[in-house]
């Protein structure tokens, strides 16, 4: 996005998620684990016209860097995404997210049967397969809508 | 080598299953020469589900081993009826325990009980996951009956949520097998299976039709297809008699098919199949105790030798 066409303005120190798929920004807050009650400044903009993707969001996260393990399970959403560490309103680290080998807590299983839906002390884990996730419990595939599984608890 | 835990049939090599089966052939040979090697054992038999084959034959390996079993009982009458978690439990039953057998009516449950503690846990059935311990006494039976490689096996029944099937499907990969899964399509093997058999470049096709098969098949698994799959009982009636055989059925199959069943069995296979040679089903439950005294071998790991 050129500065002539910015919505939001230009944060001094944070991080920048930019290119994610068009209408996930909700859900890579909801992934960060972002709801607002953190106090910190977010930004976000939805749908707007990209060359690579057609539409893409932007998420701005004001007074934090994201580390690459915090940001690799957008991948899951959103794989084009690029990660920009902005310190004094200049960008220091411009990254993209990487495939990880598990995701851990993120998601919850949509097997209701799974023992992690039985209200024991694990957090869900789930690893990679092509085009989608795993179950390492009880080994259900997601592969479609993985967003619609993200556990917002 | 010495696993950990058992948990699903996916973990197991072909040398794992052979290391199992070759011992359990020892066992079977002189029963008498393994009756005091684990002595000082003690086999906890967890079973959040009712169990009759899988429980008994555990208990009996273990006894016949030298061992001990101390059994939690039914839910009813445990803990789990306050209210505890199965973590909690497990995590408890440890310290009175060498191993732990496992049955839970979740998928996953063996797996999570296997991160809570530091003794080998069996997966004896997780919902409707695995049941590898079942799968290596079927794979004995086989073995006796026409040996693990270049074979064809018919698998028939509830193949979405068959445990048995699963971890057979699974197992069998690591031979040279020819899969043959005949269901109805609303019981056809679940995502995960198929993805599993898929990655492990196993050779599968699926029926709807027994008929057409049977006569290239050396092995038919049955399984049960239960009434609470379907939603009224008509239908489910008329899918469940689809998949009935008897012994006039058998009359099309191979002089040497080996028919084999998990049990318990309801009328999937008809009482005149019972006297036939084909029938291995007893034979294949009977073959439980020295399968599971070598498992218990295996992952008790000289305990108290």
């Amino acid at each position: 996005m050129s500065d002539r066409e910015l919505r939001v303005s230009k944060i001094r120190n944070g991080t920048v998620i930019d290119h994610v798929s068009g209408g996930q920004a909700l859900n890579v807050l909801s992934i960060l684990g972002i709801d607002g009650s953190e106090g910190l400044g977010v930004s976000i903009v939805m749908n707007v016209p990209s060359a690579q993707l057609g539409k893409k969001d932007v998420v701005k996260v004001e007074d934090r860097e994201l580390s690459q393990s915090e940001v690799d399970v957008l991948s899951l959403i959103a794989p084009e995404a690029t990660i920009n560490i902005i310190r004094d309103y200049e960008v220091t680290k411009k990254t993209r997210v990487d495939q990880p080998e598990t995701v851990t807590g993120i998601l919850s299983c949509p097997n209701h049967n799974c023992i992690t839906n039985g209200g024991e002390p694990v957090e869900t884990k789930f690893s990679i397969v092509p085009d989608g996730v795993r179950c390492a419990y009880c080994g259900t595939i997601i592969r479609d809508s993985i967003a619609d599984h993200i556990d917002t608890e | 080598m010495r696993k950990e835990h058992l948990i699903t049939a996916t973990q197991l090599s072909r040398a794992d299953i052979e290391a199992v089966l070759d011992r359990a052939a020892e066992i079977d040979a002189d029963p008498s020469a393994w009756a005091e090697k684990y002595e000082t054992a003690v086999l906890a038999l967890c079973f959040f589900e009712p169990s009759t084959r899988t429980k008994m034959s555990f208990d009996t390996a273990m006894k016949r081993l030298g061992g001990t079993t101390t059994d939690m009982g039914g839910v009813e009458s445990s803990s789990v009826k306050k209210g505890e978690s199965l973590a909690d439990t497990m995590r408890v039953v440890e310290g009175y325990a060498d191993a732990i057998v496992l049955r839970h009516p979740s998928e996953g449950a063996a797996q999570l009980a296997s991160e809570f503690v530091d003794v080998p846990v069996i997966n004896a059935g997780d919902g409707a996951g695995q049941h590898p311990s079942q799968t290596l006494l079927d794979l004995y039976t086989i073995r006796e009956h026409t040996g693990l490689d270049d074979l064809s096996i018919g698998i028939m029944g509830d193949l979405k949520y068959g445990r048995t099937v699963h971890s057979l499907a699974n197992a069998l990969t690591n031979f040279d097998v020819r899969q043959h899964f005949i269901s109805p399509e609303s019981l056809r093997l679940p995502r995960s299976v198929r993805f599993d058999l898929h990655e492990s470049g196993a050779q599968l096709r699926e029926h709807t039709e027994l008929d057409s098969v049977l006569p290239e098949l050396d092995v038919l698994y049955v399984t049960r297809i239960q009434r609470e799959r379907f939603p009224d009982e008509s239908e489910y009636r008329a899918v469940a008699g689809e998949y009935r055989i008897d012994a006039e059925t058998l009359e099309d199959g191979k002089q040497d098919l080996a028919v084999m069943h998990p049990l318990p069995r309801v009328d999937e296979i008809a009482a005149d199949v019972d006297t036939l040679e084909q029938a291995r089903y007893f034979e294949q439950a009977h073959n439980g105790i020295p399968v599971r005294m070598a498992l218990l071998d295996e992952l008790l790991g000289g305990v108290s030798q």
